[in-house]
């Protein structure tokens, strides 16, 4: 988690960049497909903006459905896909337009790099209607960007899953597609070659303003990455807006599930203890502090910080002689019970943790609606996220 | 050993797996690609001279290529003679034995081509014929090796359609296996026995060729 700040740093300037209007995606479709729980009805409707738009779901959740539609792959049942304002499909008038005229870039999730052709020939191949001369400078200059320049020679085969993975993102990029779809590209990957790849990755966007759909199902990269995030669950969308809100606001379960977080806060950095391995930092704009373990981080720097809700302890006393470093004192606002679980939403200064409890505890602590109760948190329950 | 019968044997077996290459790949191509309903039925026709008597394919070729039919008074009214009993009556009645041999391992190799390489090279812009040309021949090369030696090898050794078509005209249609039959009917037994063995090793090398390309750890070649 140590590159946390990068991500920071850079997403702010991102969504205040202008957008141009023609560029974005719009989609609007029907399809159903097959899925090893049955079979769904993906029924979509969305608009993606220039820059990243994440699609987040549990797999078989349509994901790669709703990307293969729109790269014209796979036929939608009936509905709309334009880019730039272009039909694409529009089951009204008739209209689809042939997958390799579409010009849509799609980094398939096991990157279908031609297995007989060198890496500069894969980055060149769809440079196809340009001449032998502009094909070259064109890929060089693409295996530049993604430093990937001293393995033209070499086949996918001879290479590393990381190199794969920048050559596959080269081979899209290098047409200037008018859109492009990344289908969990990163999932292979370790966390130091992710972030220097989502690096030269914004570093393209920032030339090239084109909507990029990235499929994940991993919670840390939504809020990397995202823009935008769409949840997708079994075909439908059932969140949409950027990370913090989605993620956080409405405590969907399909949401809270994937993330493995109930609850996910907005933090600023207050103060760096390296000598403790610790740091302390503000949740929201609460006045609520906590210390949580040291990242690589600058006083003063935004980041998000989760809990899981079966991580947290309620006391009825002020607790003393625990190792725990938080102890927050707080009112239970509400108590539902799910099952076996007994859900508490206790507020704290403004700042509102969930937290899961056993039928037991709730009985035996009399908790209810009004009392007053400490959340105890450990340093290292809060998960820093970021990439 | 009759020289003669040898190399026109081996002129018919090139030409045969020559033109069969060119015959085969779009019959591949769209029994591998088509979605047709009816397809199977075009398959099976494709396959029909693996199982059916040489004598029974041999004798509607002849029926095909006679004076009677339409092919042969065509053939006929354009160049004067019929096509049973020529080379070249030959030659068609060897690309319907050997057409299968051909056909079945480059539809297997085009269909072993990974479907998601085809996606990615259709996003990248190119049509279901270039990205033919330029990803599925070329990863196909085992394929196409394996087919065109086999219909080579197969063509090499017909019997029965030969002797039907082409009847037995030295120089012109008499192959090796009828000249081994021939040498066998007069008894010439030594004879015999050497060309029986040149064309049991050619064909085993063939064989081999074909083997050796398709094992595993190989694909392509032992050299790359």
């Amino acid at each position: 988690m140590g590159g946390g700040a990068m991500a920071v740093k850079i997403a702010p300037a991102l969504q205040t960049s202008a957008q141009p209007i023609s560029a974005d995606l719009e989609v609007r479709i029907r399809k159903r497909f097959p899925n090893p729980e049955g079979s769904f009805n993906l029924n979509v409707h969305f608009r993606a903006l220039a820059g990243f738009t994440i699609l987040f779901g549990a797999s078989g959740a349509g994901k790669t459905t709703l990307l293969d539609c729109i790269a014209g792959l796979s036929d939608p049942d009936d509905g709309r896909i334009a880019v730039g304002g272009e039909d694409l499909y529009d089951s009204e008038k008739k209209q689809n337009v042939a997958a390799w005229k579409r010009r849509i870039g799609y980094v398939h999730q096991d990157l279908a790099l031609f297995p007989h052709l060198t890496a500069g020939e894969n980055v060149a191949y769809g440079l196809r209607t340009l001449s032998a001369a502009e094909r070259q400078t064109r890929s060089r200059e693409m295996l530049g960007l993604f430093r990937i320049d001293h393995l033209r020679d070499r086949r996918p085969a001879q290479i590393s899953g990381g190199e794969r993975q920048r050559v596959a993102l080269a081979r899209a990029l290098v047409t200037e597609p008018r859109a492009l779809l990344l289908d969990e590209p990163l999932a292979a990957l370790d966390r130091l070659t992710k972030s220097s790849l989502v690096g030269d990755l914004r570093k393209w966007n920032q030339h090239h303003r084109v909507p990029i759909l990235f499929v994940t199902h991993n919670g840390e990269e939504v809020f990397a990455l995202g823009d935008e995030v769409i949840v997708l669950d079994a075909g439908r969308i059932v969140a949409q807006g950027q990370p913090h809100e989605v993620m956080r606001a409405p405590r969907l379960e399909t949401v809270a599930n994937l993330s493995g977080f109930e609850n996910i806060f907005d933090a600023t950095v207050l103060a760096l203890h390296e000598g403790r391995g610790t740091m302390t930092c503000r949740l929201g704009s609460g006045a609520v502090e906590v210390e949580t373990p040291l990242v690589r981080a600058e006083v003063g720097s935004h980041l998000r910080v989760g809990v899981r809700a079966g991580d947290l302890l309620l006391a009825t006393e002020h607790p003393r002689g625990l190792s725990a470093r938080n102890v927050l004192p707080g009112t239970i606002r509400r108590l539902e019970q799910r099952d076996v679980i007994v859900s508490a939403m206790v507020d704290c200064d403004g700042t509102e943790f969930e937290v899961h409890l056993t039928l037991a505890a709730r009985d035996a602590l009399q908790l209810g609606p009004g009392k007053s109760v400490w959340v105890v948190v450990k340093t290292h329950s809060c998960h820093l996220m970021g990439m | 050993m009759n020289w003669e019968a040898f190399w026109l044997t081996v002129r018919l077996a090139a030409i045969v797996s020559t033109l069969l290459i060119a015959i085969g790949i779009p019959i591949a191509y769209w029994l591998t690609y088509s979605r047709w309903r009816w397809k199977f039925l075009v398959e099976a026709a494709v396959a029909l001279p693996i199982v059916l008597p040489p004598t029974v394919l041999g004798f509607y070729v002849l029926v095909a290529l006679g004076s009677r039919s339409p092919l042969g008074r065509w053939w006929e009214s354009l160049t004067g003679h019929t096509l049973a009993f020529t080379f070249e009556g030959l030659v068609i009645g060897s690309l319907l034995y050997s057409l299968p041999f051909a056909v079945q391992p480059f539809a297997a190799s085009f269909g072993a081509v990974d479907r998601t390489l085809l996606q990615a090279s259709a996003s990248l812009g190119h049509s279901p014929l270039q990205t033919f040309r330029r990803i599925v021949l070329p990863l196909s090369k085992a394929g196409l090796v394996t087919g065109f030696a086999l219909s080579f090898a197969h063509t090499l050794g017909e019997f029965g359609v030969v002797l039907m078509v082409g009847g037995n005209i030295p120089g012109v249609t008499r192959t090796i296996s009828i000249d081994i039959y021939d040498q066998v009917q007069t008894a010439n037994y030594s004879s015999a026995n050497q060309t029986a063995l040149v064309l049991l090793l050619i064909s085993f090398f063939v064989l081999s060729v074909v083997y050796g390309l398709n094992r595993r750890p190989w694909v392509v070649g032992p050299w790359r």
